[in-house]
Parts: structure tokens; C-alpha cells; sequence
């Protein structure tokens, strides 16, 4: 059996806004193994986007805890809680929120200057074999104005891996991009996942969660279903078959 | 991060915005340079005055006569005059921290001589004298203890007064006429120009003490003294031991008031110096609230700033920077751009006295120091205002910043 390594108990999230209280996640129970690609699925205002945060280390819950890797994060400092971010979770965001005006290679590298455990000794070399590992080699010193929105979400992908996290987290990662780039997006996952990473991605569409190992849907702050998909899809291969149609109609 | 990383990061957003972070730095560009300037008019004006009165000699303590005390009127320095020669003899049997003693016997009178007549200060002095003024003779030689003595008729000129009396001849060997008394002019002293009180140094005669007293004014009292203390450093004991032994010599008890007055060099420099110090200040503070207005700019724009890059901190937030990493960052923005403002303004001020000392009357001088401090306190700034907007930056939920449109 895989290593344990998402563990939450109970997890609530209650938002004050003025004198009304929303709660957005009420008490959620989830455990996620080593190597799982889990798609969390709902509607919107659901929780899912809360419960990434949650995951990401992003926010503290208002009840509950979360187990990360074996440590309980609730009793954790605001820096530890930094720290966690840098180590042990790679973010993914709908916006790739990269920095403007600084290069692809810069962006990646990012996450190692603010690493103060292990000191990474050859940032560059480790930021170049993150973008290789996303198929942006030849892109690397270009701003992210240059790019084009799926190859400005891969150097997102990369600037997450380059920690080498316990964790990918990515919410709504192809939001912001049309179907067959997110398609592709969602071949670069696949193979990361098939490397060993976990990966918990958000969508509310039903055919990319698909390419999924399993999904965890929610709805009003609870968890709904859950459960293993049988016909997963291969996204190299649905490639392909968009290749193939393009073609044909032309 | 690395040091070298953090000022690598504020450096490019700082290029980022050229023209703005050019208008921030402005204000402490100014302001630096104006206090730089101001300070360096001040510190010109203190350097003339303390070169004329280093001009007066080395190490140099005046002995001026008292003043005294009948029955509750007081007159003002010399209304008694008790100094003799006998209080300088002792003085320089005494005083072990006296490297040399003068008396000095004012007789200003017409010179009769050479081309024509002359009125001039002629004092009557010891062969001391050059040393404690540090001012030797150019040509022929000046008189003797022996000299002294024997009340000889010889005296030395200054240079104004062979340019008056000898402007073709060469002046040793001649007679000049003092109060229709003949003298031997036996040297020159060398050119030593105005003097700290606006006067020309050079109008002078120089003559044995005795001389003078007993054969032009035929009193005993002398008009004051002065001596050379042995070294800088013990310019205050000197002072001290001279006024006990001029207290002995005038038989003053205990309780007994000073009948004189005993001043050093740096008490007359302070007194100079003291309005160009206070002129100084006035001008620097002002100049310094410059300063802390062009602090308030960077401030400000900082402010804007970091508005402005919201979304930036919360994606460093997000992979993983610390609260701290990001007070940082701007703290460092704001700290490099005020020391970047203060090494220009610095530039600026050298500009500026450059064309002052060399196009105007204005000697101004900028000490090593005030750059320093200039600097130091540029960056102050730069920390102090910058912390505010730096906080505001570190303090921010790393969702919020990211949700931030």
C-alpha cells in the first residue's frame, strides 16, 4: 500500500463577512495516498476552492485538522506554515500567476531562493531540468508576455516542481486556456503523475476530471461522492484524436 | 534569499518604473545635496577663520591685563595694568609647560625713514617672539637677549612697512626715525598678510621690549603677554600653571579675584568660529527638512508600490516566501533607493562647491565626515519611511493578494 500522505479531519472553514457567517467547507473528511491524481469536482461555491487553500497551506481552517505528510499543520507558526509552502506543495493557479517582466527561468526559480532548509546550492540548473521537464526547454528566457497561455501554464507547472513538493496542487488549471491546450496541460500531468507526483486538481468539467485517477465531488461545503474512475482517459492519446479531427475538417 | 538576490530584485523593480523611481530619488538627491552644500559653506567659512587665527601662532596663550574692582565700578580689561617685565622674567623662570614667552609693549607711532613717514604699530617685544608667532624673519636677523639687555636702538620691519618706507632700497643697515628716535633696522620679516581681525599683519615694527618701554614711552607697564604652550595637548595645564604664577607675582591672596584674564588660541577660534557654526546649523536644518520631505516621497511611492504589486506578493507568499522575506524586499527597495538618491545628491554637492570655490568668493568644503553622515542618513530614510509600506506588504494574506485585481 502507498504512504499516507493527505490526511484531513473534520476540516470547516468558516468566512465572516460582516455580521453573516458563511460556511464554506463544514466538516470534510479526506485521506489521499502517495501518487494519487484526485479531481475535485462541484459546482461553484461548492468549497472546492477553499478546500485547496486549505490543502495549499494557504489558509487556516476553522475546525478540523490536516495532516500533511504526517505533521499536523494546525499547531503550526506562520512561517512553519511558509516553510510548508515552499517544501512540501507545489501551486498550480487558474491565472498562472507568474511575475511580469521577468523571464520563464527567473519565474521557476522563484520557489529555490526562498527555500531556507536546503539551501539549494545550483538553483539555475535545477530551474532549466523543471522547464525541461514540462517541454519548455527552448522557452526559457522568455517573459511570460512572450508565451502563449498553455506554455505560460507549464512554466507555472514547473515553477511548482522545482521544490521537488510531496504535493501538486492545482486549481482550475486550465480555466483560463481552450480545450486542446488544456488538453495538452493535461498530458503534462499525467506524465508528472505517472513519475511519482501527487497531484489534487480542482475542474467543474466533467471530461478533463476524467483524466483523473479518482474524483471527490462537493456540494455546499460537504463531500458528496467519492470514488475511483473506471474509464480513465488518456490525454496523449485524446491528442491525437483532436490532431486527427483537425485535420480531417481541414 | 541570498543578499545579493534580495538587492538584485529591488534593483529591477526599481528600473522597472524608471522615470518614477528618477522623481522619487529626487527628493533626497536635493535634499542630501542641499544639506552637503550648506554644511560645506558653513565648515568654508569656520576653515578662514580658524586659518587666521592659526596665523596668530603656535599653541599661543594671551595674558591681558585685568580689571578692577573700586568700590563696586568695574572698568574693563587694562583699566589696571600691573604686568611688568619682571611677571614675564618670571614666567619664563617658572613655567615648565612655557616653551617661550614675549611681552608686548604697544607703541604705535610715526616711522620716519627711507622715502618718507609712516604710521604704524611698533611692539616693543622678546627675541622670542617669531617662534611663539611662528613667524621668522626673511632677510638680516632678528635681535638678541643681548639686545634686550643693553635696550639697543635696533628693530625689525614687517614687509608693508619696507614697502612704504624701502620701496627701491634694501632696508638693513638703514636708519628709521621711532618718536624721533633713531634705530638700526637690522631684518624684515616675512609676509604673513591679514590677520584673523581684518588688519594687515605686515603694518608693523618690531623692537626690544626694553627698548621701547624705556626710550619711547619711559613707563614700566606692558601690554600684554604672550607664550607657547610646549605642546597642543597641554595647552590647559599650561594656561593653569601661568595663572598661578601670575597670581604669586601679583602677591593675590587666597578668595583674591584674578587681576588678569588668561585665553588660548581655541578660546579666541571659538568665539570666531561660533556665529559660522550657529549660521551652519540653521542653514543644514533647514536643508534637512528637504530630506525628510523627500523621505516622505519614497513613502509614498512605496505605498503605491506596493498596491500596485498586491498580486506579486501573493504569489511569493504562495511559494513559499516568508512575512519577513517580503518586509524585506521592500524595505531594501526603499533603502537602495534612498542611498542611490543620497550618492547622487552627493555627486550634486561635489558640483556645486566646485563651481562655488571656483567661481565665487565662497569657499565652501565638504569633510569626509558629512558624506558619511550625508549617506548614512539618506539611508536612515530610506529604512524609517520605507518600514510602513514594507509592513503593509509582509502583513498581507497570501489569498487576498492573490484574488487582488
Amino acid at each position: 500500500m502507498n504512504k499516507n500522505i493527505i490526511n484531513i479531519f473534520n476540516l470547516g472553514k468558516v468566512y465572516k463577512i460582516g455580521e453573516v457567517e458563511v460556511h464554506a467547507l463544514r466538516s470534510v473528511s479526506l485521506s489521499i495516498d502517495e501518487g494519487e491524481f484526485v479531481a475535485i469536482m462541484g459546482a461553484s461555491g461548492s468549497g472546492k476552492s477553499t478546500l485547496m487553500n486549505l490543502l495549499g497551506c494557504l489558509d487556516k481552517p476553522t475546525t478540523g485538522e490536516y495532516y500533511l505528510d504526517g505533521v499536523n499543520t494546525s499547531k503550526l507558526t506562520k512561517n512553519q506554515y511558509a516553510d510548508i509552502r515552499n517544501q512540501k506543495i507545489g501551486f498550480v493557479f487558474q491565472g498562472f500567476n507568474l511575475l511580469p517582466r521577468t523571464t520563464a527561468l527567473e519565474n521557476v526559480e522563484l520557489p529555490l531562493m526562498y527555500d531556507r532548509i536546503n539551501k539549494i546550492k545550483n538553483p539555475l540548473e535545477r530551474a532549466v531540468e523543471a522547464l525541461e521537464r514540462v517541454g519548455l526547454k527552448d522557452r526559457i528566457h522568455h517573459m511570460p508576455n512572450q508565451l502563449s497561455g498553455g506554455q505560460q501554464q507549464r512554466v507555472a507547472i514547473a515553477r511548482a516542481l522545482v521544490n521537488s513538493p510531496s504535493i501538486l496542487l492545482a486549481d482550475e488549471p486550465t480555466g483560463n486556456l481552450d480545450s486542446k491546450t488544456s488538453v495538452e496541460v493535461f498530458s503534462v500531468f499525467q506524465k508528472l503523475n505517472e513519475e511519482g507526483i501527487t497531484i489534487i486538481l480542482v475542474t467543474h468539467e466533467r471530461d478533463f476530471a476524467n483524466f483523473a485517477k479518482r474524483i471527490v465531488e462537493l456540494r455546499d461545503g460537504k463531500i458528496v461522492r467519492d470514488y475511483m474512475i473506471s474509464k480513465r482517459l488518456n490525454a496523449e492519446e485524446e491528442l491525437e484524436k483532436l490532431k486527427k479531427e483537425i485535420v480531417e475538417e481541414v | 534569499m541570498q543578499l545579493k538576490n534580495i538587492l538584485k530584485v529591488a534593483w529591477k523593480s526599481i528600473l522597472k518604473s524608471r522615470m518614477r523611481s528618477l522623481l522619487t530619488a529626487l527628493g533626497i538627491i536635493i535634499g542630501v545635496a542641499a544639506v552637503v552644500v550648506m554644511v560645506a559653506i558653513g565648515d568654508g567659512a569656520q576653515k578662514q577663520v580658524e586659518d587666521q587665527i592659526a596665523s596668530l601662532g603656535s599653541n599661543m596663550i594671551i595674558i591681558f591685563p585685568g580689571s578692577v574692582n573700586q568700590g563696586g565700578v568695574r572698568g574693563g580689561f587694562g583699566s589696571i595694568n600691573r604686568f611688568t617685565l619682571d611677571d614675564v622674567q618670571r614666567i619664563k623662570d617658572n613655567a615648565t609647560l612655557i616653551k617661550a614667552v614675549t611681552p608686548i609693549v604697544r607703541a604705535n607711532s610715526q616711522v620716519i625713514g627711507g622715502t618718507g613717514n609712516w604710521f604704524t604699530q611698533v611692539l616693543g617685544v622678546s627675541p622670542e617672539y617669531p617662534e611663539i608667532r611662528s613667524w621668522p624673519v626673511a632677510s638680516g636677523e632678528f635681535f638678541t637677549e643681548r639686545d634686550v639687555i643693553s635696550r639697543a636702538k635696533v628693530c625689525v620691519l614687517g614687509q608693508e612697512v619696507v614697502n612704504q618706507l624701502f620701496p627701491d632700497d634694501d632696508p638693513i643697515g638703514q636708519q628709521i626715525r621711532i618718536r624721533n628716535v633713531p634705530f638700526k633696522v637690522i631684518g624684515v620679516l616675512t609676509e604673513k598678510g591679514q590677520s584673523a581681525m581684518g588688519t594687515n599683519s605686515d603694518d608693523i615694527i618690531l623692537a626690544p621690549a626694553t627698548t621701547v618701554l624705556d626710550r619711547l614711552l619711559g613707563g614700566r607697564y606692558i601690554s600684554f603677554i604672550q607664550a607657547s604652550a610646549v605642546s597642543n595637548d597641554q595647552i590647559q595645564q599650561a594656561q593653569e600653571q601661568l595663572r598661578q604664577i601670575m597670581r604669586d607675582a601679583h602677591k593675590l591672596t587666597q578668595g583674591e579675584e584674578d587681576d588678569f584674564t588668561v585665553r588660548n588660541q581655541a578660546d579666541i577660534s571659538e568665539a570666531a568660529t561660533e556665529t559660522s557654526r550657529i549660521l551652519t546649523i540653521l542653514l543644514a536644518s533647514v536643508a534637512g527638512v528637504s530630506l525628510v520631505v523627500g523621505g516622505i516621497g519614497i513613502m509614498n511611492i512605496m505605498l503605491v508600490s506596493v498596491t500596485e504589486r498586491t498580486r506579486e506578493i501573493g504569489i511569493r507568499l504562495s511559494i513559499g516566501a516568508r512575512a519577513s522575506d517580503i518586509l524585506i524586499q521592500f524595505l531594501t527597495e526603499a533603502t537602495v533607493l534612498s542611498l542611490t538618491g543620497g550618492l547622487i545628491g552627493i555627486l550634486l554637492s561635489f558640483a556645486v562647491t566646485y563651481i562655488l570655490n571656483n567661481y565665487t568668493g565662497q569657499a565652501a568644503l565638504i569633510r569626509p565626515e558629512i558624506i558619511i553622515m550625508a549617506v548614512g542618513f539618506a539611508g536612515a530614510i530610506g529604512i524609517f519611511f520605507g518600514f510602513y509600506p514594507a509592513r503593509k506588504a509582509a502583513n498581507l494574506n497570501p489569498i487576498d493578494a492573490l484574488r487582488y485585481e
